[in-house]
């Protein structure tokens, strides 16, 4: 099969709109989360979120940059990030000005977990309270979770696969080693990959605090809300925002002398045929995932130095920690493993796209992200390094990053440094 | 020039994001301002809020400019 490097990132989140104003935030130990604004939540039970900031933010997202000002009359804010996200990524890669062969060797993986959640809602009470007429004729594809793909191809051109991965919180994951996989498959020499979210609406968060899944303890005091593995969780902080990568194939990229960051070398995916929220109780799915990516990147947990894990704040962080346990065996002693949760709070959708980012940038600084607010971790975490609190340089050659979602949908890929 | 001609022009530069002096009244909502099908509906419900008129399809149809929406507006709203 063909080789898979990664030569462009893109991404917005609630600590920036872009990767190097979002990873310098991750390295100070900044958190994104806060009060909710996007909408009064003073009548719902968890009243905060990771949101995306406004223009004038010191870690602000500009909409201006790259989505056309109709686009964003139009369609849902994750599609807004996902545009961004993924035109940041092909600027990145230098592949914007590229010749209608290439363009059509070129395609889309975006996804999202929910989709345009925030217009579904306003459009139904425009719905009920004036009736049909009153419906938007953008309503249908402002909200479908295939249109960020749709929307990129169109504005870049790109004929290739066009495709979007709908499994909640692994879509970002999935995105990115289906793409991957479509590459090394000769289905295609450059794939546009990775996932978006925005569901900080009334519906979302009610829906998401109504199945428990939310923190909703520290309403008062939001940045120490998302705090994975420690014993004091109580639930996932909302995020919101897009990560996208260039995948590309190895000697076209060698060839051209593109930046290259990593190589994608391995994909596990598994389901957990269990439960529709709940994680398996032995961790068979995330294991079974994990020992899939691992085989296919002929790596051994030694080769391991960093895990992003899925690590929501939830009780299924020690779930995920036990499974990680359980494949690294002793080697589990010389990794660092750490949440970014805890900072940017949970993107769903975009998650695993975000995190493989994080894990990649990882790589090139040589430096591992941290697990905020983690005071007084569980007792299964003895002897791994969670790297609680503060970013910490070491050596960083080969990361690993974990998605799991709603329904029993688990994802897990592999990078590695050339 | 009229209020109504005003309030529509604003309108189809909010909604279509052209620039302000593109939209004269000669102007053709798809051939000159990259409106589709799916603009004009927008505009049309647009337009039926901003008045408070109702604008039928087959009267939608045949809006093709500005002046077309304007003449319309004028001639119809309470």
């Amino acid at each position: 099969m063909r080789r898979v490097v990664v030569t462009g990132m893109g991404l917005v989140t609630p600590l920036g709109g872009d990767v190097e104003t979002t990873w310098s935030n991750i390295l100070a130990s900044r958190s994104g989360a806060g009060k909710i604004t996007h909408f009064d939540a003073s009548d719902q039970k968890c009243h905060i979120a990771c949101e995306v900031k406004p223009a004038d933010h010191e870690f602000g997202f500009d909409p201006n940059l790259r989505v056309d000002h109709k686009v964003q009359r139009q369609v849902d804010p994750f599609i807004i990030y996902g545009i961004d996200a993924a035109g940041q990524a092909f600027e990145d890669a230098g592949l914007t000005d590229m010749s209608e062969e290439d363009r059509f060797r070129t395609g889309c993986s975006i996804g999202s977990g929910i989709g345009g959640l925030p217009g579904i809602e306003k459009e139904s009470l425009v719905l009920a309270e004036r009736g049909p007429g009153r419906v938007s004729p953008h309503f249908v594809h402002g909200r479908l979770i295939n249109l960020i793909s749709g929307q990129v191809s169109i504005k870049y051109g790109l004929m290739g696969p066009n495709h979007a991965v709908v499994t909640a919180c692994s879509t970002g994951a999935h995105s990115i080693g289906d793409a991957a996989r479509m590459i090394a498959l000769d289905d295609a020499d450059v794939m546009l990959a990775g996932g978006a979210e925005a569901t900080i609406c009334p519906i979302g968060i009610a829906g998401f605090a109504q199945a428990k899944a939310l923190s909703t303890k520290r309403n008062d005091d939001p940045t120490k809300a998302s705090r994975p593995y420690d014993k004091d969780r109580d639930g996932f902080v909302m995020g919101e925002g897009a990560g996208v990568v260039v995948l590309e194939e190895y000697e076209r990229a060698k060839a051209r002398g593109a930046k290259i960051y990593c190589e994608v070398v391995g994909y596990g995916l598994s389901g957990d045929a269990y439960h529709v929220t709940a994680p398996h109780p032995e961790g068979i799915g995330a294991y079974n995932s994990m020992a899939m990516a691992l085989k296919r990147s002929g790596l051994t947990t030694a080769d391991i130095d960093y895990v992003n894990a899925h690590g929501t704040s939830t009780m299924a962080d020690t779930l995920e920690l036990a499974a990680i346990r359980r494949l690294f065996g002793d080697d589990i002693a010389t990794m660092s493993m750490s949440s970014t949760k805890s900072a940017i709070g949970h993107l769903l959708g975009g998650a695993g796209a975000v995190e493989a980012i994080f894990s990649i940038l990882a790589m090139r600084d040589q430096t591992v992200p941290p697990t905020l607010n983690l005071d007084d971790p569980e007792e299964e975490c003895a002897g791994v390094d969670l790297v609680p609190h503060f970013a910490k340089q070491r050596k960083v050659k080969a990361v690993l990053s974990n998605s799991f979602g709603f329904g029993g949908t688990n994802a897990s890929i592999i990078m590695k440094a050339i | 020039m009229s209020e109504t001609a005003d309030r529509v022009k604003k309108i189809v530069v909010e909604h279509l994001g052209v620039e302000a002096d593109k939209v004269t009244e000669e102007a053709a909502f798809i051939d000159d301002l990259g409106a589709d099908s799916l603009d004009i509906v927008e505009l049309v419900m647009a337009f039926e809020e901003e008045f408070s008129v109702e604008i039928p399809d087959d009267a939608a149809e045949k809006i093709g400019t500005v002046k077309d929406a304007i003449d319309f507006i004028d001639k119809n709203k309470g």
